[in-house]
């Protein structure tokens, strides 16, 4: 008799993992028999991941976007950074929310394996003027000739550099923005003081996350414009990696440095600038409101990033609205996309913050929005914070803002930045020679983007 | 005391009556017939077991078995974890040999396996025997010492860069106080294991307290005997001490083992996180870390499906290993395996 529970056990078991096996599925779904039409009246649910309303800027578009779309459209947010891994379990498991958060840089890699589709219809059906939006910020969320994202935010470098060791050393902001890189690497040495030990950085050029910056300023780039073919052994990245590592090693070494840079208190009032521990180095804009809050009274000089000719520039990056590929309510995420990221909801975002910022005796110092048109009406509500070294920040963030460049869309996007950074890593650490470890990371990311593209083209 | 028998002792009167019905055949019965009513009996308590046994059997089949088979099929496909998998036979494991940071990082992980179970199990076994001796309050110190295992290894992670900082991180503090200049163990990539092997000390405190019951557990009569017999602290140690406590000696290697094998949390933390405070170091590639970038970052889950079951191979490779070692090694008390 003991047969029959055993065969019914076994039946059970092929049934469960029968079951188990229909979790892998594979969405095609696109938007073709969705219409888009920016005076329909929506309804369902929307379900947003990746995006939080943790701040003023965020709930009062949330806010708004809410009220346009109407009761009817129940929003839900699924808050935190997004998870790759349960984004495309729930896309390939045909659960997808409405609408997903991005990082600009993750949406070629999503729009290769078929995790969102183009809103090439949501744009011209909701009638979406993306001349508004930056042509970098536009140019990292388009894939194979179609719009896979709504951006917003960018997020773009200044020079931060230190106004009293500047004086004492004879040097001008000039002298350390890039554009003169003897110049530069004579600052350097001025500024640094290293006895026994590392006790002021001279000039730290962030490696290795701003590599693409240094080889911008150099005339090169890591990846051709169709993200297509590698170029990170071209001579201008390497002698812009060469140029990096070499300021490191004028003061005592990456190692040295990283560890002391390590042990500041970045987001205090001991921070590196108020404790006279650091000379100069490029960084993102937001960091300007953390000193400005945490240490206002820090002698600090501003100014753009500049490349070798003396032209500004900075590396664009931000976020972008996306629709899954099976998202049961399309019409309501485009919507959504366009009405968070359009000019109004960016002043009512920018009249959120200046409210609280006056509450707190603050200066508002303005919001990149990747929205050119909303970019220029925001500053307009800027207004001057009274010291002339606040509203140089603010001057030379917006200077930056119109002089962006951004890193193609690829297939390969997670893989290729983190063979670049693998490679920089290893000359900052003098395992290898700029050349050679550029040389090798080149071979490396070029199999990878190659194996990734011929997977879409076998995809068709 | 008995000699130890194989034979089932039998009970007459129980096989009179049939409670032994299945287990005759060990003792030389002819089992008679069960009557139906004995079956449907038998029946209904199987049933009832399978149902009471069900939410594990079901738990361990969708979360455990079907993951695991369906993890070998995944490595023999292409598979970037939204479309279909695309068989493609062997071609992964082929690509595991050809590529250089397998080794790298299972050069990484030997490396920290190696120096950290020993290390490990000697701090533990260390702390153990300093409290065994300490009377009443070692219950206040087993406290302490097992309290850094609350500790999320992220935060352990985190931890790790500020205690090592090369600059002003404690360690170096308390190394220059001695006179030793200390080295860039977060930066300088001969110096980022060995850090990492320090700092996973912190969470030493579940193996004192295995090997401090093992400790309690040894018979006192024993030291004295060995004191009687002139025997010191580190020859009751070595003769009486670790032979009587080495079936959790060996435990703990085998679970460290095993736990170093599958490093990941901490070193990824410190090494592979987002942000600027952070960088990937060749040196703090771990078998794990290289998998989950496979996985999860470059979302080649075929690959780091074959990974992981190289990972398996080697792992299971090594346990036994212990397991044939330990027959030499390990005394049990009952003189049972």
């Amino acid at each position: 008799m003991a047969k029959n529970p055993v065969r019914w056990s076994a039946l059970g078991i092929v049934a469960v993992l029968t079951l188990a096996s229909c979790a892998t599925g594979s969405s095609t779904t696109t938007d073709d028999n969705v219409s888009y039409d920016p005076d329909a009246s929506l309804s369902g649910d929307l379900s947003i991941m990746g995006f939080g309303a943790g701040d003023e800027v965020a709930t009062a578009r949330l806010d708004r976007t809410k009220e346009i779309l109407g009761a009817d459209v129940k929003v839900s947010l699924i808050e935190g950074d997004l998870d790759i891994q349960q984004f495309l379990s729930a896309v390939a498991a045909g659960d997808p929310p409405e609408l997903v958060y991005a990082d600009r840089a993750q949406i070629g890699s999503f729009a290769a394996r078929g995790a969102i589709i183009s809103l090439d219809k949501c744009i011209s059906g909701e009638k979406i003027d993306t001349e508004q939006y930056r042509v970098p910020a536009i140019d990292q969320v388009t894939f194979n000739d179609s719009i896979y994202g709504i951006p917003e935010f960018n997020q773009i470098q200044v020079t931060m550099a230190n106004t009293s060791l500047l004086d004492a050393a004879g040097l001008t902001i000039d002298d350390v923005n890039g554009s003169d890189w003897s110049a530069m690497g004579v600052a350097n040495q001025k500024l640094a003081v290293n006895s026994g030990g590392v006790a002021v950085i001279g000039v730290d050029p962030k490696l290795p996350e701003f590599l693409p910056l240094w080889a911008a300023g150099n005339g090169g780039a890591l990846l051709s414009s169709d993200g297509k073919t590698a170029q990170l052994a071209d001579p201008e990245v390497v002698k812009a990696l060469e140029f990096g590592v070499g300021l490191y090693e004028a003061q005592g070494g990456f190692a040295a440095v990283k560890a002391f840079r390590d042990s500041a208190d970045f987001f205090g009032a001991g921070n590196q600038f108020a404790t006279n521990t650091l000379g100069a180095m490029p960084m993102e804009q937001w960091y300007i409101n953390v000193l400005n809050d945490v240490s206002p009274d820090a002698t600090i000089s501003f100014d753009t990033v500049r490349d070798t000719q003396g032209k500004p520039m900075a590396f664009a990056g931000g976020s972008a609205w996306a629709i899954p590929a099976g998202s049961d309510n399309p019409a309501a995420a485009c919507r959504f996309a366009a009405t968070m990221t359009e000019v109004d909801a960016w002043l009512a975002a920018a009249e959120a913050r200046i409210a609280i910022r006056a509450e707190e005796g603050k200066p508002f110092t303005g919001i990149l929005t990747g929205n050119e048109v909303a970019d220029d009406k925001v500053r307009s509500l800027v207004e001057s914070t009274g010291s002339a070294q606040w509203d140089s920040a603010i001057e030379a963030m917006y200077e930056a803002n119109d002089n962006t460049f951004s890193l193609p869309p690829n297939p390969a996007d997670a893989e290729f930045t983190t063979i670049w950074q693998d490679a920089v890593n290893r000359v900052l650490n003098g395992q290898d020679t700029a050349q050679s470890a550029l040389e090798d990371a080149n071979v490396k990311a070029q199999e990878a983007l190659d194996k990734a593209w011929a997977d879409i083209e076998g995809k068709g | 005391m008995s000699a130890p028998t194989n034979r089932m002792p039998v009970n007459p009167a129980a096989v009179l009556a049939g409670t032994l019905a299945d287990k005759t055949e060990k003792g030389g019965f002819t089992p008679p017939p069960a009557s139906p009513a004995r079956r449907r009996a038998r029946r209904r308590n199987f049933y009832s077991a399978l149902l009471f046994l069900s939410p594990w059997i079901l738990g361990f089949l969708i979360f455990t078995l079907w993951p695991i088979l369906y993890s070998a099929y995944l490595s023999l496909t292409d598979y970037d974890v939204i479309n279909a998998p695309t068989f493609t036979g062997f071609d992964n494991y082929v690509e595991l040999v050809q590529d250089p940071k397998i080794a790298l990082a299972l050069g990484n992980t030997i490396f920290y396996t190696v120096i950290q179970v020993p290390l490990h199990i000697g701090v533990a076994l260390a702390l153990a025997l300093l409290l065994s001796r300490i009377g009443q309050s070692s219950g206040f110190f087993r406290t302490v010492f097992f309290l850094p295992n609350m500790t999320p290894p992220v935060a352990v992670g985190v931890l790790f860069l500020l205690v090592f900082n090369g600059q002003n991180g404690f360690v170096n503090l308390v190394l220059g106080w001695f006179g030793v200049n200390g080295p860039a163990w977060t930066t300088d990539p001969n110096w980022v294991k060995p850090g990492l092997i320090l700092m996973s000390l912190w969470q030493v405190g579940a193996s004192v307290v295995i090997l401090l019951a093992a400790l309690q557990s040894v018979p006192k009569e024993l030291y004295e005997s060995a004191r009687l017999d002139g025997a010191g602290f580190w020859r009751q140690t070595r003769s009486v001490t670790v032979p009587l406590i080495s079936p959790a000696l060996f435990f703990l290697v085998i679970i460290n083992t095993i736990a170093g094998f599958n490093n990941f949390t901490e070193a990824y933390t410190a090494f592979f996180g987002s942000g600027n405070s952070t960088y990937s170091n060749d040196a703090a590639l771990f078998y794990v870390i290289y998998l989950f970038q496979q996985g999860f970052e470059f979302l080649h889950m075929g690959y780091a499906s074959a990974m992981a079951w190289l990972l398996f191979l080697i792992v299971l490779l090594v346990t036994a290993v212990q397991m044939i070692v330990s027959r030499r090694l390990v005394f049990y008390e009952g003189g049972s395996q």
